[in-house]
């Protein structure tokens, strides 16, 4: 098979067109790179569905966390301290036998059937996680750049006479963005990076359509040799790193745009490895 | 455990549980957690040591010696987490025996990879193929925390050689200036000073690396997710003294109990230490300190 053809069967074999079997000979270069790279799809997926979901969230949760009131602070707290605190890992596998709990014949709610077996399959259930997950992690990294917004800034809106929704999203919002920004590039690759753990907890891969690591894991299997297939991922992954500093630099520098250049917050790689 | 568990069939209630918690292979679940805290325990002061020995290379006046500090520590940091597990488990194990292959076969004749086979002669296996079934055990959590010890220790790595760096020149430059050769300030006023500066970012590791024994599963080691997964699937009464449904939710969220109270007790523990550590030092956290002393 030519390089091509093996492109062609195998370059969306993970969302199941093309070959239905996997490859049983020749492990070639060429083979590996195209089904890791179809299987890529699926942490893309996940990656951008959950940092967009959410982004919101953890906007809300930041809010909750940072208020007053302790109906909605000790919740927000709750929250962030459960999915903080315990392994990613874990939560999988947790949410994924509660869902499977859900009765198969669907719930009866006010006379119509709500489905639920799709809520078991990882592009739903794992997704599901994924949100909440970086929910936390987020807010609690909006919440602390909501406490280290300038005094002077808020003292000058007062000055102007700007206060509640207004003074909230002309300065406190635009500022904790601002101030957050550097660590929150970090979360989004770290949740990047996380995405590759769906497939080995619980959720299995239906018809072996899986993410990139599902993909190298198998070639390593088969070919007993981890020299190649791991590299592979983590080239994609170099990639897809890359392309994220670059989009969230140029977010970072318009929410700078106002400020000196001495003054300007940049952007630092900051693993965190495992969550 | 208890004298009426000999015929479980006739249990019910608080006494079934009993019975039920107590078993053989509930045991082996317990001690899975002494696994986990193991782990943690021997591999947090090899990736200390692991970090040490990176972030001192990388200060290194000699070049070759920096690069390859730096080298090391950009390595592991730049790719994703539990690709480098999934490939360092098997390439030190491969590693290994393909090591003790040049050195104890007579016949190396054979490639050792062949046709997606990876085949070492008998005496070369690790650990041997008569081996004590402990002396597997320990061989696999040795693996493990090796591998641990190397992630980890590249993030350590990062964080002490910040540390390092924070320190106050001018503390540095005193020693010198009373005489002090590079080895003598680096041991005596580097080191003593640089660990309030790491604490935060050890700390941060500490709990990540909590979060991250869970992976222990994937290496093949019967850790507490193993114990849970088989615990909690679904027993019938053919096979089972002990039947019951489909429990995998209850285990693990026990599981998600354990590691919520490790990292409480261990943020806990950590503000302690680093109160312990600002004791004396040149930071607003040892100033007040001080101050309050003195008041």
């Amino acid at each position: 098979m030519s390089c091509w053809e093996t492109f062609q069967a195998y370059a969306l074999r993970s969302l199941g067109y093309g070959e239905r079997l996997l490859p049983r000979e020749g492990y070639d270069l060429c083979q590996q790179f195209t089904l890791i790279g179809s299987g890529l799809i699926w942490n893309v997926y996940f990656g951008v569905l959950a940092l967009f979901t959410g982004f919101f969230l953890a906007n809300a949760l930041a809010l909750a966390k940072a208020g007053r009131n302790p109906w909605l602070r000790k919740p927000a707290e709750w929250f962030i301290f459960l999915f903080r605190g315990s392994p990613l890992f874990i939560q999988f596998f947790l949410a994924y036998e509660a869902l499977v709990l859900l009765p198969k014949a669907g719930i009866e709610v006010f006379g119509l059937t709500v489905e639920t077996a799709w809520t078991t399959r990882a592009w739903a259930g794992a997704l599901f996680v994924l949100v909440l997950n970086t929910a936390a992690y987020s807010a609690e990294i909006f919440h602390g750049a909501l406490k280290s917004i300038p005094k002077g800034d808020l003292e000058a809106a007062d000055a102007y006479g700007i206060s509640g929704w207004q003074k909230f999203r002309r300065i406190e919002w635009p500022t904790m963005l601002r101030l957050g920004w550097p660590a929150y590039t970090n979360e989004a690759i770290f949740l990047f990076h996380a995405t590759t753990l769906v497939f080995f907890s619980g959720f299995p891969a239906f018809q072996q359509r899986g993410d990139a690591l599902y993909y190298a894991n198998y070639f390593a299997d088969k070919t007993f040799n981890p020299f190649i297939p791991y590299p592979i991922v983590g080239f994609y992954f170099v990639l897809i790193t890359l392309a994220l500093i670059w989009l969230f630099g140029r977010i970072n520098r318009r929410l700078n745009r106002h400020l000196p250049s001495n003054l300007k917050s940049r952007i630092r790689l900051r693993p965190q490895l495992i969550r | 455990m208890f004298e009426f568990c000999t015929d479980p069939a006739s249990l019910t209630g608080l006494r079934w549980f009993g019975c039920y918690l107590t078993t053989a292979t509930h045991f082996s679940f317990y001690w899975s957690f002494g696994t986990v805290i193991l782990l943690l325990l021997v591999t947090a002061p090899c990736a200390l040591a692991f970090g040490f020995l990176g972030a001192s290379a990388a200060r290194s006046h000699v070049a070759p010696v920096s690069l390859l500090g730096r080298g090391y520590i950009a390595a592991v940091r730049g790719v994703p987490d539990i690709v480098f597990f999934l490939f360092f488990i098997i390439a030190l194990d491969q590693g290994i025996e393909w090591f003790k292959h040049l050195m104890v076969c007579e016949d190396l004749s054979q490639p050792v990879w062949n046709n997606g086979e990876f085949r070492v002669c008998a005496a070369a296996k690790v650990p041997a193929g008569d081996a004590a079934p402990w002396v597997v055990k320990a061989y696999a959590f040795g693996l493990a925390v090796f591998t641990f010890a190397i992630v980890f220790g590249a993030f350590a790595a990062n964080v002490l050689y910040g540390a390092m760096q924070a320190v106050p020149r001018a503390q540095l430059e005193t020693a010198e200036s009373y005489g002090m050769s590079h080895r003598q300030v680096f041991r005596r006023i580097l080191v003593p000073q640089m660990w309030i500066y790491a604490l935060p970012g050890l700390s941060n590791l500490w709990l990540i690396l909590i979060k991250a024994t869970p992976l222990l599963f994937l290496l093949g080691i019967k850790d507490a997710v193993y114990w849970a997964r088989e615990l909690g699937s679904a027993k019938t009464s053919g096979n089972n003294p002990f039947p019951h449904g489909d429990w995998r939710l209850f285990y693990f969220l026990a599981l998600l109990v354990f590691y919520l109270l490790a990292t409480r007790i261990s943020e806990i523990g950590l503000t302690r230490l680093t109160r312990r550590l600002s004791r004396g030092q040149a930071t607003r956290a040892g100033e007040e300190m001080r101050k309050g002393a003195a008041a």
